[in-house]
């Protein structure tokens, strides 16, 4: 017998009585699962909008804009300015020490380390990105802050420079990486072109290839600021609960994370309107954090280089 | 440096035994030629037979190459390419390179003509203006582009695109231009523009061409170098070799029985 007709016949017997139930299943099971996720967002979304929402009928938003913070004085008074204040400090130093570093990081591993060398330390740098952050924030609180309390005698013990800092050194592989792929991207033509018309190699990174990756390295730091103004860990232990509205780094300055930590690790009743202030702090850092994101994608678009 | 007293051209490049390795792949085998002033020097042969590997060696690009090494000498007016001494980005702006797929930086015209002249140091607006004319009159651009020097480069042609090429390396008025198939990516209409234009070129500048094409080595050299196998076969005055071919590879090649 012809060994082929057998099994052209096998499979066509195996085909018409292979069951339809699993295929017929499994994409809508699938679709359950990839459901989930953004099921809970917007589950935390709403949550975050009716919750917030009941704070703001209690509260009146000329009091909500003030420098005025003291949730649990006999008086209360929900001021979200200081809270503001701290968060933009914290990330703003934290990104003063994340881009010039990260930058310089992936100009050099894309640009001018040899291969063996990018092996070794990408790797390496990547490595930073995965230390728990309550290891970042101990790390801030007893050893930045002790060693820059000599540089800066009038140091508190708990301020901003120092989780600010630590906070960079944390989102540096995030710029690093990504402005470092952005790059890579960037095609070798190009290089050629600037090096056939005598550039030196570091010309050819300043002038051709960060022009051209401009909108994936932007990009990066938009990112990276959103992470900043989201961490929570290295802020509250190192920066402290100070409510007053003031800029002086070297003393300690809430943030909206830490005060989101604070109030729920002490006991705010349900109900009140301390309890309530926590989803409206929780909203705005929402909408800060998603209008970064927002912007993260607008530039890549916006700029991204025609090539 | 001028051998006026026979009455010879002088010479701009020198290869004396130049070896060429890829880690193990021998690319280059005992290459001697001499390239011309003023001339157009076209190099042909099949695919993979050396040709971009050879020009890429004269202004030193090969070494972005991991794994590369030579052996031999290549004088350029008289002085040895690999000497420890001499800038490599020195030897680049005096030898323009075009390359195969056109490849302009992501900015404007004006930008891109410009991007030598101004990293190496010339600041003067007016000065900048009168290179930009001048570069893009002379690859033929200007009539063109005159009215949207601010527009992106990416918004020309192709063949636009490579005339561009050809300006931003004229901007830094190098010496001798090496081509490497720069219309194999065009239309037959770009490539006969940029034939033309190099026809015109060859008064000022000296050009080292690859081409994939016969026709084109015909049309537009003084002198055609065949390659094959990393080796240079033969090396002639254009019509000798298209007509009177000394060595019978050569003659397979033209005559289409090879490649
Ligand atoms: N980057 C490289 N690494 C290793 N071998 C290469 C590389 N580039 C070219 N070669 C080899 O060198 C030879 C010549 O290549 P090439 O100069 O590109 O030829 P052509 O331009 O004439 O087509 C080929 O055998 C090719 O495989
Ligand atoms: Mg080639």
């Amino acid at each position: 017998m012809d060994g082929r007709t057998d099994v052209r016949k096998m499979i066509q017997d195996n085909i018409s009585h292979k069951a339809n139930r699993v295929d017929a299943v499994m994409p809508k099971f699938l679709l359950v699962m990839a459901s989930m996720s953004v099921l809970t967002t917007v589950g935390i979304v709403l949550t975050l909008f009716f919750d917030a929402f009941k704070f703001f009928r209690q509260v009146p938003l000329s009091e909500v804009f003030s420098t005025d913070l003291a949730p649990l004085s006999a008086d209360p008074s929900f001021g979200i300015l200081p809270l503001i204040n701290g968060t933009i400090f914290t990330s703003l130093i934290a990104m003063m020490v994340a881009v010039p570093i990260g930058l310089a990081a992936a100009v050099y591993l894309s640009q001018f380390a040899s291969f063996n060398k990018r092996k070794v330390l990408k790797p390496m740098l990547e490595l930073l990105a995965g230390v728990p952050t309550i290891v970042y924030g101990f790390f801030a609180y007893s050893f930045v802050t002790p060693l820059l309390m000599r540089l800066i005698p009038s140091l508190g013990s708990k301020n901003v420079i120092s989780p600010g800092i630590v906070m960079g050194i944390m989102i540096i592989p995030m710029v690093a990486s990504l402005s470092e792929d952005a790059m890579n991207a960037v095609p070798d033509a190009m290089r050629e072109g600037a090096l056939g018309l005598g550039s030196t190699r570091f010309e050819v990174a300043v002038k051709v290839v960060l022009p051209a990756a401009i909108s994936g390295i932007v990009a990066s730091f938009v990112l990276a600021i959103s992470r900043a103004i989201g961490e929570t860990m290295i802020v509250t232990i190192a920066s402290g609960s100070n409510k007053n509205f003031s800029f002086d780094i070297t003393q300690s300055m809430q943030t909206m994370t830490s005060y989101i930590v604070e109030f729920t690790s002490g006991d705010a009743g349900a109900g009140t309107t301390g309890y309530y202030s926590l989803y409206a702090v929780g909203l705005i850092l929402f909408v800060f954090t998603l209008l970064m994101n927002l912007l993260a994608q607008y530039i890549s678009k916006k700029y991204r280089e025609v090539y | 440096m001028r051998q006026d007293t026979n009455n010879l051209p002088d010479v701009v490049y020198d290869v004396r035994g130049l070896n060429l390795w890829y880690g193990e792949t021998h690319a280059l085998k005992d290459v001697n030629l001499q390239i011309l002033k003023n001339h157009v020097t076209a190099i042909i042969g099949p695919s993979g037979c050396g040709k971009s590997t050879f020009i890429k060696t004269l202004n030193r690009m090969i070494e972005n190459v991991p794994g590369v090494r030579t052996s031999g000498e290549i004088l350029y007016h008289g002085r040895d390419i690999f000497d420890k001494d001499l800038r490599v980005e020195e030897l680049r702006t005096k030898v323009g390179m075009v390359f195969q797929k056109p490849n302009p930086f992501p900015k404007s015209i004006y930008e891109n003509v410009l991007y030598g002249p101004k990293i190496h140091g010339i600041k003067n607006k007016q000065l900048l203006m009168e290179i930009l004319e001048t570069s893009l009159k002379a690859s033929a651009l200007w009539d063109e582009v005159k009215d949207r020097l601010d527009d992106n480069a990416y918004g020309l042609s192709g063949g636009q695109q490579q005339r561009l090429c050809i300006a931003r390396c004229l901007a830094v008025q190098p010496d001798i231009i090496l081509m490497d198939e720069p219309t194999s990516a065009l239309d037959p209409i770009a490539t006969s523009r940029i034939e033309e234009l190099i026809n015109r070129l060859k008064k000022d500048y000296t050009i080292a061409i690859v081409t994939h094409s016969m026709q084109q080595a015909a049309r537009i050299s003084d002198r055609t170098a065949y390659f094959l196998l990393g080796e240079l076969v033969e090396y002639d005055y254009t019509e000798r070799i298209f007509s009177n071919p000394r060595d019978q590879r050569t003659e397979d090649y033209i005559t289409g029985r090879f490649g």
